[in-house]
């Protein structure tokens, strides 16, 4: 790669990435105008901690409690029941793998907005066996997440020699369960961490299921508080945001702890299943 | 590497003893796999099921075709039409400017700091954006927005001078678009990794030039992964619902917005069945978009060995 | 062994079922112990007069009210005054929803405690989903018109207001007919309430945009053409008003019930926003009372129907620009607020509420037309 070409690729990044950031600045600037439309000042962002404004954000609060609850519900859910299906098939099914990857383009396929169609029937049903709890939601949620939390996962087992280590630990006597929690669940630890971080971002961000069903979470808070009040809703929407975005750098950062480092370096196929974790479709 | 280690397994077996370890191993991975079949039934496959038959079932509960009839009313052509325009112009939009992104991410150091911001903020964008992009791009070109009221006062230009269309469907081209070239990167990114240095400089020894390597090598190798990026980029817009719920308060300009009318709507009741067979057409449409790009997929895969 | 793990996991696992299974039909028991009679009271009496009632539902506590916005028709004052006066926890959820939704609400959350108790629908929905209403008849009950409520006490009419533009007094000039909103005044200023092909309010614009420009009741289509007009002479912004569109000058010209347009100035952020109701014919539609037949809160659900029929709430809804139902048997007895009245003037005379047959008529052909129209 010469040094020309370079020079040209980082400056079609700047330029992008001057673009994308046209909107952030954007919300930024927004959210700084004064009461009066003149000049700027922190007005809206001191009116979200006033304790007067209470009642008009008890909404929010409640939608940013439930979204909360939710993403450690349906992080939870993934790592509980999608984990072992997924390792199992990959050791012990193998002819199970292709159907467990169409499995996994489903939600892809037949998109939220189409799901919560059929979704209205089923919960009336859970809401009568388990109750209309925020958390309920996460059922439908762990839905969602599948196609990205089973990349995530399969990523990191792909690049990882499980197999072995399970016959090891098989041979050494142990049952599946210890193996589980013993062998497994340690070796993939960056791909369960990169699916459930994945998770809470998707979670966080859902708006779709939530709204036609009728139940609180921090988008639908939004949409509501911005009928009334815009500047808050644009705050809260750049708090999200910047939320998420910390979360999968720190994802993306302990990812990439404790690789071992390729052998000849500027090889992007080696890094690949290092940064694979990342990156929810691809 | 499979052939053995399906060897070793099998000659372990063995040793422990044939008949109790299997019957012992059985039930312990079916514990396993039980429960997530159950959910996925549960909470996929059932809901799916109902949502695709909504539409074959009339009001008193008898089984009809004549729901299909909805597919041929204008107002839902036109809704497809749109949706098709909106991720169609949204994909390549966003597939062209998503592919020059990953030809300057190649130029960054694959484990640096810069490297993974971006790769975090294309997360984020893709994925978590829906009502929260709205909002950004209200801010910014809404009819309070700040690039619309600095164009005003600075420059004199009133955006929507022809009327305003940011609450209509072009409205929605710029916010798509916006999460539309993060998902490029995220996806088509492998691809462009992919390509070995080496097939540069096999050209080069064997005497090509750049342009020949660009356009023999590089471009057939990447051509399945850009198209399959492509569909699933169509196919991202197409089934989108939170960017264009939370921007278009009114007419149902696009699919998953008729649905949203179907199901809500006080004034034109009765219309789940409606719904059903607006789902029933996305899924179509979807699944068609989806074979395509697994298809390509696994051409893709096998440069990226 | 193996059979051991299994049954001991079995047996965990039924348990717990048992247990939530148990727990529901505990709460299930409590409300039944309790609110037998009031779930299938269909009056007062037979509760045995108002007092047992509001003693019924004060052992209740709570009440689960849904799509009642604090600024539409004086909900907020409302709520504050029932829970002043009898101590239950009002609880408000999802105050933007459509009256379609409040229906499918209750369905999704029967026999959750998380239920609507009441509804408050347009007339369409209302009549659409009788199945769903605990027939009840309130004490005053004989106060209103036969035409006005359902003769098993299903639903009753609650309020009305007259289709009403609101604008903004500083940014364009006084309206005095349709034809001036075609002007260029008004370029990219005008807004309705909502989606006429889904909200009742937006669908209640075109209709008396149908009566003031030549068309009836039975055929909106004039009212539709108005706003062909309307999106042509690029006047037409086709974005909801909400207190905040209003405040910032987004949409400085907004249809909508006079009870609302009223209640906007109060928002609007220190503009100048009055209410016009054009001359001429005048469009009102009622909106109905309801409680659910699967509500948690029986009791409560039902003293709230009383009180919303009692003089005091009638009488706050006149305070914010909307007729109550029973207005002219108030005005007999002398107990309606005088200054509400002479604030938002009397009822004219040649006001139209369109049948069920003609809003159906009318749903179809906006179904059908408006896309094409506007857009």
């Amino acid at each position: 790669m010469t040094g020309r070409s370079t020079v040209a690729r980082r400056a079609a990044l700047v330029v992008v990435g001057a673009v994308f950031a046209v909107p952030i600045l954007a919300m930024v600037a927004f959210s700084l105008r004064s009461a009066d439309g003149t000049g700027h000042d922190l007005g809206h962002w001191r009116a979200i901690v006033d304790p007067e404004n209470e009642r008009a954000y008890r909404n929010l609060v409640e939608g940013v409690t439930n979204s909360l609850v939710l993403a450690g519900a349906s992080a939870a859910l993934v790592l509980v029941l999608l984990v072992p299906a997924v390792v199992l098939v990959h050791l012990r099914y193998p002819r199970l793998v292709r159907p467990l990857e169409f499995v996994s383009l489903v939600p892809i396929t037949v998109p939220a907005i189409v799901l919560v169609v059929g979704l209205a029937p089923v919960y009336s049903v859970v809401a009568r066996v388990a109750g209309s709890g925020a958390w309920t939601l996460a059922l439908a949620y762990g839905v969602t997440v599948l196609p990205y939390a089973y990349r995530a996962i399969q990523a990191d087992l792909a690049s990882t020699d499980l197999r072995t280590l399970a016959e090891a630990s098989r041979t050494l006597g142990s049952g599946w369960l210890r193996t589980m929690a013993l062998v497994v669940v340690p070796s993939l630890r960056r791909g369960l961490l990169a699916a459930a971080f994945i998770t809470v971002a998707v979670v966080l961000g859902e708006y779709t299921i939530a709204s036609l069903l009728n139940r609180v979470n921090l988008q639908t808070a939004l949409v509501q508080v911005s009928r009334s009040d815009p500047f808050a809703a644009v705050i809260f929407a750049l708090l999200a945001l910047l939320f998420a975005f910390v979360l999968l750098v720190v994802v993306g950062r302990v990812g990439s702890i404790g690789t071992a480092r390729p052998v000849l370096p500027g090889r992007d196929r080696a890094r690949r299943s290092r940064t694979a974790p990342r990156k929810a479709l691809s | 590497m499979t052939t053995l280690t399906e060897g070793a397994r099998r000659a372990s077996s063995v040793r422990d003893g044939a008949v109790p370890t299997r019957v012992r191993r059985r039930p312990a991975a079916w514990w396993g796999l039980t429960p997530f079949a159950l959910y996925v039934v549960l909470f996929l496959v059932v809901p799916c099921a109902i949502a695709l038959g909504t539409g074959f079932v009339s009001s008193d509960g008898a089984p009809t075709l004549s729901g299909l009839a909805a597919l041929g009313d204008p107002v839902v052509l036109r809704a497809f039409g749109s949706s098709a325009l909106v991720s169609g112009v949204t994909a390549v939009v966003g597939a062209l400017v998503g592919a020059v992104v990953c030809w300057g991410l190649t130029a960054l150091r694959p484990d640096g700091v810069v490297r993974s911001l971006i790769d975090s903020a294309a997360s984020v964008l893709a994925q978590f954006g829906g009502v929260m992009l709205a909002f950004a791009f209200t801010a910014t070109i809404g009819i309070q927005g700040v690039v619309t009221q600095l164009l005003l006062t600075r420059a004199g230009v009133d955006i929507f001078a022809g009327g305003v269309w940011f609450y209509q469907v072009p409205g929605l081209l710029l916010p798509y678009a916006y999460f539309q070239v993060p998902l490029m990167v995220i996806v088509f990114m492998p691809a462009v990794t992919g390509l070995k240095p080496q097939w540069q400089e096999a050209v080069a020894t064997l005497g090509g030039t750049a342009r020949q390597h660009l356009f023999r090598v590089v471009v057939p190798v990447l051509a399945p992964a850009f198209v399959g990026s492509l569909l699933l980029l169509f196919a991202n817009a197409f089934s989108s619902y939170a960017t264009a719920a939370a921007l278009i308060s009114q007419g149902s300009q696009i699919v998953p917005l008729q649905i949203r009318a179907a199901l809500v709507s006080e004034t034109v009741l009765g219309r789940e069945g409606v719904a059903g067979v607006l789902a029933l057409g996305m899924v179509v449409v979807m699944v068609v978009l989806m074979t395509l790009y697994s298809l390509l997929q696994r051409r893709t895969e096998r440069w990226q060995r | 062994m193996i059979q051991k793990r299994y049954l001991a996991t079995a047996a965990t696992l039924t348990a717990l079922a048992l247990a939530l299974t148990g727990c529901s039909a505990e709460a299930d028991a409590d409300t039944a112990a309790g609110g037998v009679d009031a779930a299938t009271a269909t009056s007062a009496e037979e509760l045995g007069g108002m007092d047992a009632l509001v003693e019924a539902a004060q052992a209740e506590g709570e009440l689960n009210v849904i799509a009642l916005p604090d600024t539409w028709a004086n909900y907020g004052e409302i709520i504050d005054a029932f829970e002043a006066e009898y101590d239950i926890t009002v609880s408000s959820d999802s105050p933007d929803v459509s009256s379609a939704e409040e229906i499918t609400a209750a369905k999704n959350l029967a026999g959750q405690d998380t239920a609507p108790d009441v509804f408050d629908l347009g007339s369409a929905v209302a009549l659409a989903n009788v199945d769903q209403f605990a027939p009840y008849k309130v004490t005053t009950w004989d106060d209103i018109p036969d035409d006005y409520k359902d003769a098993d006490g299903a639903w009753v009419h609650d309020y009305t207001g007259l289709m009403s533009i609101g604008y903004d007094a500083d940014a364009v000039p006084e309206p005095t007919s349709l034809d001036d909103l075609l002007g260029a005044d008004f370029s990219g200023k005008v807004a309705v309430n909502g989606d006429p092909t889904q909200a009742g309010a937006a669908a209640a614009a075109v209709q008396w945009a149908a009566l003031q420009d030549g068309g009836s009741a039975d055929d909106v289509q004039a009212g539709i053409d108005f706003f062909g007009e309307l999106a042509d002479a690029g006047n037409f912004l086709p974005t909801d008003p909400t207190p905040a569109t209003i405040a910032s000058g987004e949409t400085p010209v907004v249809f909508d019930w006079s009870y609302n347009n009223l209640a906007a100035a109060a928002d609007a952020g220190g503009r100048d926003w009055k209410t016009a109701v054009l001359p001429g014919t005048a469009l009102a539609s009622y909106y109905n009372q309801a409680i659910n037949v699967d509500a948690p809160h029986p009791a409560a659900a039902r003293l709230w129907q009383e009180f919303i029929m009692s003089d005091e709430a009638q009488n706050l809804y006149l305070a914010a620009g909307a007729y109550p139902v029973r207005m002219a048997a108030m005005t007999e007895a002398g107990t309606v607020d005088q200054d509400a009245l002479a604030a938002v003037g009397e009822q004219p005379a040649d006001t139209v509420q369109l049948t069920s047959e003609q809003t159906e008529a009318a749903s179809a052909l906006l179904a059908s037309t408006w896309a094409s129209t506007i857009g």
